[in-house]
């Protein structure tokens, strides 16, 4: 027991070579590369991309692969090589509005200018399991996928630029929506200013963007449950690719640098109105990397609960408390504490120990006498 | 084995211009030198010496990611990162020991990104980065001690929001504190807080040790050394200056009182140390030992010797 414990490098270094071995599988298998893993198990990258906060998807497909397949372990792996990258530039705000839409959903019209693109979804599919998939033999894609599939470089061209407006903007036009305005300052960043209680809606996004998926659903789901004011619907739910660009100084005008592809959510909520505003609908919103519909949905249910300040609200769930949501709800710092009770703690067991014998001892409780003086050998 | 394995890299450093660390082909090319970037670590510099100006104050800095999990010292470890020099000797403990997992993992790390010399011994040592305990060897002014921190506010056991603790720490309200140990005492005749045992720093802040046990805590009073604090996941740094007042909270009639151990360590016969205990075998017969392993070792290794000043009372008897 004490040689477990007292282990010393010769057990580390072993344990990293059992991992490895692990990792790798039975080798009469193929390896699996990064490329293969980036391409068939998208959406792993994807969320390991969106909780990373990296968008790389051949880092995360390695860090995937690396992990074993891990996600929050591929984040983790990808956040502490992302802390260590030089800022070269700050981007422009990237435009949702001009994205090259792949899928695109109201739940709140039928039809809506701009139309209903389904796009590569599970939605609809039933969840039966295909059995074909199992072999290796790849059944031939049928033409619409294949066009789907087609790579950027071959994309029709003359599609891009068909701006579709959000679903916000075009209700925005009556009034309906609460006017969303840029009020042009340095966004918080939390990566480089630790969160000071309360936060801004700007820090609570971003902690919410790169906090664990799972977490922010089962907060989303209970602003559903009662726990929060929230009577959300589905206004727009936009995938696809935007452009990101950064303005030099030396050239004072925007350059393009390069695409990422983004999932973002506008929740509507009605709000009654009271004596400051008349009655209308509120936003929640959700933004992520890749495609992460279930995470931009609960995130943006999780933003509009967090805004209860804004509109008066009382504050009846733990979505609604944004020192409870922010400091819980990243998953390398949650992983980390919680698996850090592995590390030894027999110094404070010892302590612990000592107390409870002492407090038996005092309370003449239950008590199995070999720690009495005289029985142990004397020193 | 420690010194063996970093022995050849001591002896190639000069004394007046230390050759860059080359750590090109090892998996560490790329990274800056302690891994950090140098911006971050003036970043952390700072909020260092705004720790130092307010003993016991809690600091809030933008922690890093790291390449260990948070909970494995990640705090500690951007603490000496920052403040490492190419010339420094570290020591890494876990549990008072040298040996265990965690402190063999992060010594590695600091070997592996900076080039640095490692020693066990702590009166050897320019920093020592520590978890749960502080050595049994009396430090030094030329030292600095970095303790890894998981919560850093005391204050966080009774009252979860940080809003509100902040408030109760800049208006001293401390009274929480004070109730939770008489309820200790009501209930249970003393105060069961066995480590992470709360302490006023010269009179001001009440702070948290880091989880060392209470038996610790005197020694960081009017202690030569620099002490250091980092909580990475909660990203806050403090600290407490050389030679300053730390006092554990107690009451007059309920004084403050370390742990005491009936037994001796089983290996050099130490009285005075803190004892691990150690389970031999099915039947639950134990032993203690030193859980300051370079204290244990180097008791042993001057038992031989002629005795410098006057013999232990264990050898003796």
């Amino acid at each position: 027991m004490y040689v477990a414990v007292k282990g010393g490098e010769k057990a580390i270094e072993n344990a990293h070579e059992l991992l490895a071995r692990e990792r790798r599988g039975d080798p009469a298998l193929p390896e699996i590369s990064a490329a293969q893993i980036a391409e068939q198990l998208r959406l792993s990258v994807d969320r390991v991309m969106a909780e990373g906060s990296l968008y790389d998807p051949e880092l995360a497909a390695l860090a995937v692969k690396q992990a074993c397949g891990d996600l929050v372990e591929a984040a983790f792996l990808l956040r502490a090589y992302r802390t260590t990258l030089p800022r070269l530039a700050v981007s422009l705000p990237v435009s949702t509005g001009d994205m090259e839409i792949r899928r695109r959903i109201s739940a709140a019209y039928k039809d809506l200018p701009g139309g209903q693109i389904l796009g590569p979804t599970f939605d609809y599919t039933h969840r039966l399991l295909d059995f074909d998939l199992l072999g290796a033999s790849e059944a031939p894609l049928g033409p619409g996928r294949q066009e789907e599939r087609a790579p950027l470089a071959d994309r029709d061209e003359s599609a891009v630029g068909a701006k579709i407006q959000s679903l916000a903007e075009l209700l925005d036009h009556e009034g309906l929506v609460e006017a969303e305005v840029d009020p042009g300052d340095e966004p918080a960043d939390l990566t480089r200013n630790p969160p000071s209680y309360p936060v801004g809606r700007d820090a609570r996004l971003q902690a919410l963007a790169r906090g664990d998926e799972g977490f922010v659903l089962s907060l989303g789901y209970s602003t559903q449950r009662g726990y929060g004011n929230s009577h959300p619907f589905a206004g727009e739910i936009r995938l696809g690719l935007v452009e990101v660009e950064i303005a030099p100084e030396e050239l004072g005008f925007p350059v393009c640098i390069g695409e990422v592809f983004l999932t973002e959510c506008q929740m509507l909520s009605k709000h009654p109105g009271d004596g400051e505003r008349p009655a209308g609908f509120t936003r929640g919103y959700g933004l992520a990397f890749g495609t992460c519909e279930r995470k931009a949905m609960s995130m943006a249910l999780v933003d509009r609960a967090l805004r209860s300040d804004e509109f008066g609200e009382a504050v009846k769930g733990p979505a609604q408390d944004q020192e409870f949501v922010l400091s819980h709800c990243d998953n390398v710092e949650a992983s980390g504490f919680v698996q850090h009770l592995k590390l030894p703690h027999h110094v404070d067991f010892q302590s612990e120990l000592e107390i409870v014998r002492r407090l038996r001892k005092a309370a003449s409780g239950p008590w199995d006498g070999k720690e009495e003086k005289g029985e142990v050998e004397p020193c | 084995m420690l010194m063996e394995e970093t022995g050849g890299r001591c002896a190639s450093r000069t004394e007046t211009a230390p050759p860059p660390v080359d750590r090109a082909g090892t998996a560490t090319s790329g990274y800056n030198f302690a891994y950090l970037d140098e911006q971050t670590k003036k970043m952390i510099r700072r909020a260092i010496l705004k720790a130092v100006a307010i003993p016991g104050y809690q600091v809030p800095f933008a922690g890093r990611e790291m390449p260990m999990p948070y909970g494995w010292g990640t705090g500690g470890i951007q603490v000496t990162a920052s403040i490492l020099g190419e010339h420094d000797v570290l020591k890494v403990i876990d549990q008072g020991a040298d040996d265990t997992v965690n402190a063999v993992s992060i010594r590695k790390f600091f070997v592996k990104t900076t080039g640095v010399a490692v020693t066990n011994k702590a009166a050897q040592a320019d920093i020592i980065q520590t978890r749960h305990r502080i050595p049994e060897t009396p430090l030094n002014e030329d030292q600095i001690l970095v303790y890894q921190v998981p919560i850093p506010d005391p204050l966080r056991w009774m009252e979860p929001l940080e809003t509100e603790t902040r408030k109760m720490h800049a208006h001293e309200e401390y009274g929480v504190m004070h109730v939770k140990l008489y309820e200790d005492i009501a209930r249970h005749g003393r105060i069961a807080t066995s480590f992470d045992y709360p302490v006023l720093v010269e009179g001001r802040y009440v702070t948290s040790p880091s989880p060392i046990p209470k038996f610790d805590n005197p020694k960081m009073s009017d202690c030569p050394a620099l002490q250091l604090f980092g909580a990475g996941r909660e990203k806050r740094i403090y600290a407490i200056p050389p030679y300053t007042n730390v006092k554990s909270l107690d009451f007059e009639d309920y004084p403050f009182e370390i742990q005491r151990w009936d037994d001796c360590c089983g290996l050099c016969g130490a009285t005075d140390s803190f004892l691990d205990e150690i389970i031999l075998n099915d039947q639950g017969d134990r032993m203690f030992v030193c859980s300051d392993s370079d204290h244990c070792r180097s008791r042993r290794e001057n038992r031989g010797k002629p005795a410098a000043g006057s013999p232990d009372k264990e050898e003796s008897a």
